[in-house]
């Protein structure tokens, strides 16, 4: 028998299909998503405490969402091959329609919001601006230099339309790689229609926590005021969310300890050996627990500023940890078993191979300087850079 | 409109992004796909495509009917002559090329026939160190009509 | 809320409208092959296997014969087969083993307790497959004739289709980087041939079914045995039938 492997598995379930990229994409596609729910609290539910952070959440969901792709690419056997699911798509499939939702939100959603919300931003640079920097800005106005009263109400009515379109279309986005899992009726670790919905509320929790840091991070690195009331209220907002999040996470495990189908026993032991450390210890513990109680003290006791930056801080990188380890036990948790209910095998991470680690974190930063270059080409807090 | 000047431009850019994915489209999808399912109708040929490496049971007898009649009433008379012999289909295609490796005989015979918990009590079975202490098969057996 | 006759026909109408593309929606996610009617010459056939469990013997030449014929890669399997051993009335803790997949059969246990018995498994060839169902571009698909087949050229190696089975019999093949599986020798079955396996199967525990065939054995073969399929609760509509199928295989 293989080294790797404890009690009996189906000779070809002991190698993993899905690899740590495959961890990382829900992780990014979730981050875009949670990004754009923030942004959205502003422009459609009037939240207008957050407006400093509008602009920062729409770039920050479009630097992960042009990087949300490359996972997927690496991991596949042909990425050569990829255009097909445009080309032919099966119908029948999450993962085809998937591309689609991808494509619909990127172009109609984020793009042509952000694009609306820069446009008289983008105009004055395309004139002022020289050399090929200026040829870009000049190719993003699409010719048309209006920038009149008329002009921008028309921009702002129909951003407005554009946003109200793209809250469920982030739910879609994220809650179809949840359905991607959820619907694999042979896999019962995966199997349940709570998936969907799950994926959405950490997806909501993961990119508001990054949204709270990134602020936190470049203020600090432009020596400019963080405005607390915004903070504040992006952590209240981040506390309600981690709440739904929680709840519907334990209502998951309450049903499933409470049925003990036959999957549970061999779910179970998975659980307590091979999946302890990061589903118990870091994503339970660590990645829930601690945050919420975090959060719920800054919501109750009165603290001073400095001590609320503090642990909006913690609170948040436990909570991106939390939420990376939650995809990792979904993922690779739901391989780590036999389909047999009989057995167990390992996942080997190697470090400089195509699904390695080093990609892995290639990709992880890679959309941080993405999101460096876009705010260089499409200033954030325009106020301020013009002072 | 004037005023929507920009956004006219913009609708005018996806339907040509829109038009020319169709165009491009046209072009690449493998011809006939979809014609009896969600697939390409070629993959059927492709599939079909690979050589054949068992000739079958009716083959062998085509040649060797000496074989044939070793084997008559013998309780190996329906075991496919492959099924010991291996592939032998580019035998049976050229057979003065391809000349068939005799297969090595205790192990092949115990394979079937050493006695294993699982297999149906009716099947004849033993303890090969019980029964022959050792030595080949073949000194009491003749493959193609085991009674002894 | 009052309505006027207009409003209620527009109403109806809307609602009408929207249910029927929400149905067409929903029957074009679903899963099942539906004949075409202009299906070629192979949909004479519908393609299965019986696997009697009473009669195999566990020798692996199904193992080795599927190898030779379909030059399967080590460590892989488009077949295999299993060896159970059952305690007492203890059908949920199995112990199962199947070295190399069986490929050089078993090593022995003369004398053992309990219920012994061995399990060929391979793919299943469902009518709704899972697997199917999931592929993203139609790279995996039901043939005419009932079998699931991959196409080697169009495969993207997602991995979709290996997690989506609920058998196992799926696996990317590590010099094409596409996914690969028991083909039920198409290339065998469609010249008139039996498959591999079957071929080399010395006691009959495998055989080919073809089950629009009315002169086929399988007919009468099922009207007169028990037969299961494997995991009936996944309604995979599985065309593997087992005579003899115990409990405790899963």
């Amino acid at each position: 028998m293989h080294p790797l492997v404890e009690g009996f598995m189906y000779p070809n379930e002991v190698e993993l299909q899905w690899s740590i990229l495959i961890v990382l994409y829900p992780f990014i596609t979730g981050l875009v998503a949670g990004a754009f729910i923030l942004a959205s609290l502003e422009r459609v539910f009037k939240v207008e405490a957050v407006k400093p952070t509008y602009r920062l959440a729409l770039l920050t969901a479009l630097a992960f969402l042009i990087v949300a792709p490359l996972p997927l690419q690496l991991h596949l056997g042909h990425p050569e091959r990829s255009f097909e699911m445009y080309l032919t798509p099966h119908r029948s499939s999450a993962m085809a329609m998937f591309g689609f939702v991808y494509l619909w939100y990127l172009m109609v959603v984020l793009l042509l919001e952000i694009w609306l919300d820069y446009r008289a931003d983008i105009v004055r640079l395309a004139q002022t601006k020289q050399g090929p920097v200026g040829w870009l800005y000049k190719l993003m106005t699409l010719g048309s230099f209006n920038v009149s009263e008329g002009s921008r109400a028309l921009d702002d009515r129909v951003g407005w339309i554009v946003t109200i379109i793209g809250i469920p279309s982030a739910f879609l986005l994220h809650g179809y790689v949840g359905f991607i899992f959820g619907s694999v009726k042979a896999n019962p670790w995966w199997s349940t229609p709570l998936m969907p919905i799950v994926f959405l509320f950490s997806a909501m929790v993961s990119g508001i926590a990054a949204v709270l840091l990134l602020y936190m991070a470049i203020m600090k690195l432009k020596q400019r005021p963080i405005d607390m009331r915004c903070l504040d209220t992006i952590a209240k907002y981040l506390f309600y969310a981690f709440v739904i999040d929680f709840s519907l996470e334990m209502l998951d495990l309450i049903h499933r300890i409470y049925e003990a189908d036959e999957s549970f026993r061999a779910l179970d032991f998975m659980v307590h050996t091979r999946l302890f450390v990061s589903q118990v210890v870091v994503q339970i513990y660590l990645g829930t627990l601690v945050p919420l109680v975090l959060l719920a003290a800054t919501q109750v006791l009165r603290m001073r500023e400095n001590v609320r930056r503090a642990i909006y801080a913690g609170a948040g990188l436990l909570t991106l940890i939390g939420i990376f380890t939650m995809r990792w036990n979904v993922v690779i948790g739901g391989q780590l078993f036999s389909k047999s209910f009989l057995g167990y095998t390992t996942y080997k991470v190697e470090f400089a191979t195509r699904e390695g680690l080093l990609p892995a974190l290639v990709l992880m930063v890679l959309p941080f300087v993405i999101l460096w270059v876009l705010l260089k080409l499409l200033p954030a807090w325009p106020e301020e850079e013009a002072a | 409109m004037r005023d929507a000047g920009h956004l006219v431009r913009l609708v005018a850019v996806l339907v040509v992004g829109l038009a020319l994915f169709f165009v491009v489209r046209g072009m690449v999808v493998p011809a006939g796909f979809g014609k009896y399912g969600h697939y390409r109708p070629g993959a059927l040929d492709d599939n079909r495509a690979r050589l054949v490496a068992y000739a079958g049971q009716s083959d062998c007898e085509a040649c060797h009917d000496e074989v044939v009649a070793a084997r008559k009433g013998s309780r190996h008379q329906k075991i496919s002559c492959e099924a010991c012999h291996g592939p032998l289909a580019r035998h049976a295609d050229k057979p003065s090329e391809f000349k068939p490796q005799l297969p090595v005989v205790t192990p092949l015979c115990q394979r079937c026939h050493e006695a294993d918990a699982a297999k149906p009590k009716s099947f004849p079975q033993v303890v090969t160190k019980e029964h022959s202490g050792g030595e080949a098969c073949n000194t009491c057996h003749k493959p193609h009509s085991p009674k002894v | 809320m009052t309505m006027n006759r207009r409003e209620l026909l527009a109403q109806g109408g809307k609602l009408l409208v929207l249910t029927s593309a929400a149905a067409a929606g929903l029957e074009s996610m679903r899963v099942g092959a539906t004949p075409r009617p202009d299906a070629p010459k192979e949909a004479q056939h519908w393609w299965g296997m019986i696997i009697d469990i009473e009669k195999c013997i566990g020798c692996g030449n199904c193992v080795r014969a599927c190898a030779n014929e379909n030059d399967v890669p080590d460590g892989y399997f488009r077949t295999w087969v299993e060896r159970y051993h059952v305690e007492g009335w203890d059908a949920e803790h199995p112990q199962v083993d199947s070295p190399n997949g069986a490929k050089e059969g078993f090593p022995p246990h003369p004398e053992r307790t309990g219920k012994n018995f061995f399990v060929p498994k391979l793919c299943n060839h469902c009518t709704d497959s899972p697997c199917v169902q999931v592929c993203p571009v139609g790279a995996t698909f039901d043939s005419p004739d009932g079998v699931v087949l991959v196409d080697k050229s169009y495969c993207l190696g997602c991995r979709y289709c290996v997690q989506a089975c609920p058998y196992g019999c799926r696996y990317i093949h590590p010099q094409t980087n596409t996914v690969d599986k028991c083909s039920l020798c198409y290339h065998r079955i469609s010249k008139g041939l039996t498959t591999a396996c079957c071929e080399a199967c010395p006691t009959g525990a495998r055989q080919l079914a073809d089950l629009k065939d009315p002169k086929d054995p399988v007919h009468e073969y099922l009207r007169t045995h028990s037969v299961q399929v494997l995991k009936p609760h996944m309604a995979t509509g599985s065309k593997t039938f087992y005579n003899g199928l115990d409990g405790a295989v899963r």
